[in-house]
């Protein structure tokens, strides 16, 4: 008997470790041969621990599991939800990047090769550089961190650009509340990013990659630095990556607990031993990033999408989405949600049918009041936007951004007025400091919001100003995107902002 | 009250030697200075203040650089943190599950502030954003487990563990 027991984060905050400890422990006791496997996350949150049970018949799932539910779950007694792919918020999801998460030993190579993995690294070696780059470029591939900037173009530019040495460098500094899709992929397939640096690599002739991966993810960093030891052993990384007689290698790095360090150029300056300031561009990082070497900076879940693409073909990829927003979006639901996880699914399904029907609305059963979409620098979208489609021109459109596809919902006892500050607070603490736009705009902006909560009627038009200052004058997303959440809460719930004074009269 | 002479958790005070014997082992990286203040912290709970200068002679950088970086970065810590570190998510996806009043309950029956000790070294209690926990939250990480849907309950439990 197979029984698989995850070892994603959010598994284990719902009690994972333990439910594996007892089923060892009873099975034990009971003297059953019971092999456990500690998986990555099928991504529903709501049903974590989700144990499946393989009698030799399949894979049963049942959850939320506790230690409690142990002896029932091996005596076959306990409710199940059938298989995984019966349940109907992953029936209805297309798994591209995530199509082995939650399927796999996250640190078998063998059961990763089994599952599709290699292939696509495997097509690549054999094919030219500009081959493999003209391939992403076919594919639609936008980056995943946030930007959406064509994955294509990037690689590109460093294919193009002449140097000694190239790098990959994944941004896995993924700091936006509401996400968890790189944190997930890592845990629960680390091979597939890997492969995709590997890819990527030897699509623009960069030898060495580093992950900067956040410190508040110490569960990742200890699956990925496992999994680059294996993936080294095995020559998936090496002087011959995969038998192309290239080589790649990579390192996984900890970032230290800066939210603008997800940003790309302070990224690169932290990594490079620096404080996390953001450099001004031109030049790009393409160009002259790490050490002022071209260097590939993507998103973790652009780059483990990449051997999907190899594997299937650019056109396969391609075939899914909607407009220019090409291939598939790895929404993470998340928030005052009752089922809230990962759900993959083509660009074009809109906001609405994802928080409504996916979700099933907020876990308190209170009316959805509003959804921030894209993290904390994304705006705060209204029930009267949710027939907006998932796609990054949609949003930009509706005076928002999809970033990394968080959702962050909630119910309608929430302040906005309160969480508009909250984003100029966290900006005033998280900003790096460099340019005065972001720096002393947000602290004015927690002030200024502090005067409309006082009775200040005059304060709101300041605000609107600052706000455009900020927009137009920062040098990066962090002061340049804060004020999404500010403006769209100040415009889509004026009521929260409503005076004391005017209330009063 | 606390005596750190007493105090069979404290680390013992690091020498330059040891000092060094850290830093010369990243030295062969490519940008080693966060793994190298990752190292020590590890090593000695905080970034010891005699660590700097030998940084920035092994590095050939300047002494306020290190410092400058050191300073830059929540996680790193200028003098040790209390036996027990409890991270609290505050951010947006945890907020929208009631995170403010489990930050406020715990800081209330610590007695201290964000970032604060409390005075016989037990614990240190802090504000993080974003555990990647979001789907259950309120999150919060206790030296360096991670716990989900913290309600009152948990962080009672959490808080009275973690004094003992």
């Amino acid at each position: 008997m197979k029984i698989y027991v995850p070892l994603d984060s959010a598994a284990k905050a719902l009690g994972a470790d333990e439910v594996a400890e007892a089923i060892r422990a009873e099975a034990g006791r009971r003297g059953l041969a019971v092999d456990i496997v500690r998986n990555g996350s099928r991504g529903m949150v709501w049903l974590e621990p989700l144990v499946e049970v393989d009698r030799g018949s399949g894979r049963e799932a049942y959850g939320p599991v506790s230690v409690a539910d142990v002896g029932a779950l091996l005596d076959g007694t306990l409710p199940s939800h059938g298989t995984v792919e019966d349940i109907p918020f992953f029936a209805r999801q297309t798994r591209l990047t995530f199509q082995r998460c939650g399927l796999v030993d996250p640190l078998d190579l063998d059961d990763y090769r089994a599952h599709g993995g290699l292939a696509g690294l495997y097509r690549a070696a054999a094919m030219t550089g500009a081959a493999i780059v003209e391939e992403v470029t076919a594919s639609g591939l936008r980056g995943r961190g946030g930007a959406g900037f064509p994955t294509g173009i990037k690689w590109k530019t460093v294919l193009d650009a002449k140097a000694e040495q190239k790098y990959i460098v994944c941004n896995a500094d993924e700091g936006d509340s509401g996400t968890f899709a790189d944190r997930m992929i890592m845990e629960g397939d680390p091979f597939s990013l890997i492969e995709g640096m590997a890819i990527a690599g030897l699509g623009v002739g960069a030898t060495k990659g580093y992950v900067y991966l956040r410190s508040e993810y110490p569960d990742a960093i200890d699956v990925m630095r496992a999994a680059v030891r294996i993936a080294r052993r095995e020559g998936v990384l090496g002087p011959n990556v995969a038998g192309s007689g290239r080589a790649f290698d990579m390192e996984i790095r900890v970032g230290a607990g800066a939210y603008v360090c997800g940003e790309e150029t302070s990224l690169l300056n932290s990594l490079e031993g620096k404080r996390g300031t953001v450099r001004a561009k031109p030049p790009l990082p393409a160009l002259e990033g790490f050490l002022g070497r071209p260097t590939v900076v993507n998103n973790v879940i652009s780059l483990a999408t990449v051997p999907v693409i190899f594997e299937k073909g650019a056109q396969a990829y391609a075939d899914f989405g909607l407009g220019r927003s090409r291939g598939t979006v790895t929404l993470q639901i998340a928030g005052n949600v009752k089922r809230g996880g990962l759900f993959e699914t083509a660009f074009g399904m809109s906001l609405g049918e994802a928080v409504e029907e996916i979700a099933g609305g907020t876990a308190s059963g209170r009316p959805v009041k509003a959804v921030q979409v894209g993290g904390p620098l994304g705006a705060y979208m209204p029930r009267e936007a949710f027939d907006t489609p998932l796609s990054y021109e949609d949003f930009d459109a509706k005076g928002g951004l999809i970033g990394h596809a968080g959702l962050v919902v909630f119910d309608d006892t929430t302040d906005m007025l309160k969480m508009a500050r909250f984003a100029m607070e966290f900006c005033a603490i998280e900003s790096c400091g460099k340019c005065t736009p972001c720096r002393i705009g947000a602290v004015r902006g927690v002030e200024t919001i502090d005067r409309i909560a006082r009775g200040d009627g005059a304060a709101a038009a300041l605000l609107t100003d600052l706000c455009e200052t900020m927009r137009d004058g920062s040098l990066c997303a962090l002061g340049g995107f804060t004020p999404f959440p500010v403006m769209s809460a100040l415009t889509h719930f004026p009521e929260d902002f409503t005076t004391v004074k005017e209330a009063a009269e | 009250m606390h005596n750190a002479a007493l105090d069979p958790y404290a680390k013992p005070a690091p020498t330059v030697e040891t000092i060094e014997s850290i830093v010369g082992e990243y030295l062969h990286l490519e940008g080693p200075l966060l793994p190298i203040l990752h190292a020590l912290q590890e090593s000695f709970g905080h970034i010891p203040e005699a660590a700097i200068p030998v940084i920035a002679q092994m590095l050939n950088i300047g002494r306020t650089e290190v410092h400058g970086v050191v300073t830059f970065y929540h996680d790193f810590r200028e003098a040790p943190a209390g036996r027990h570190v409890i991270k609290l998510c505050q951010a947006e996806a945890c907020q929208a599950v009631g995170a403010e009043a489990i930050g406020a309950r715990a800081l209330a029956k610590l007695g201290v502030d964000w970032h604060g000790t409390t005075p016989d070294g037990a614990v240190t209690v802090e504000p993080v954003y974003c555990l990647g926990l979001c789907a259950c939250g309120p999150a919060a990480l206790v030296d360096g487990k991670v716990v989900g849907r913290v309600d009152a309950t948990k962080i009672d439990a959490i808080l009275t563990e973690a004094n003992a």
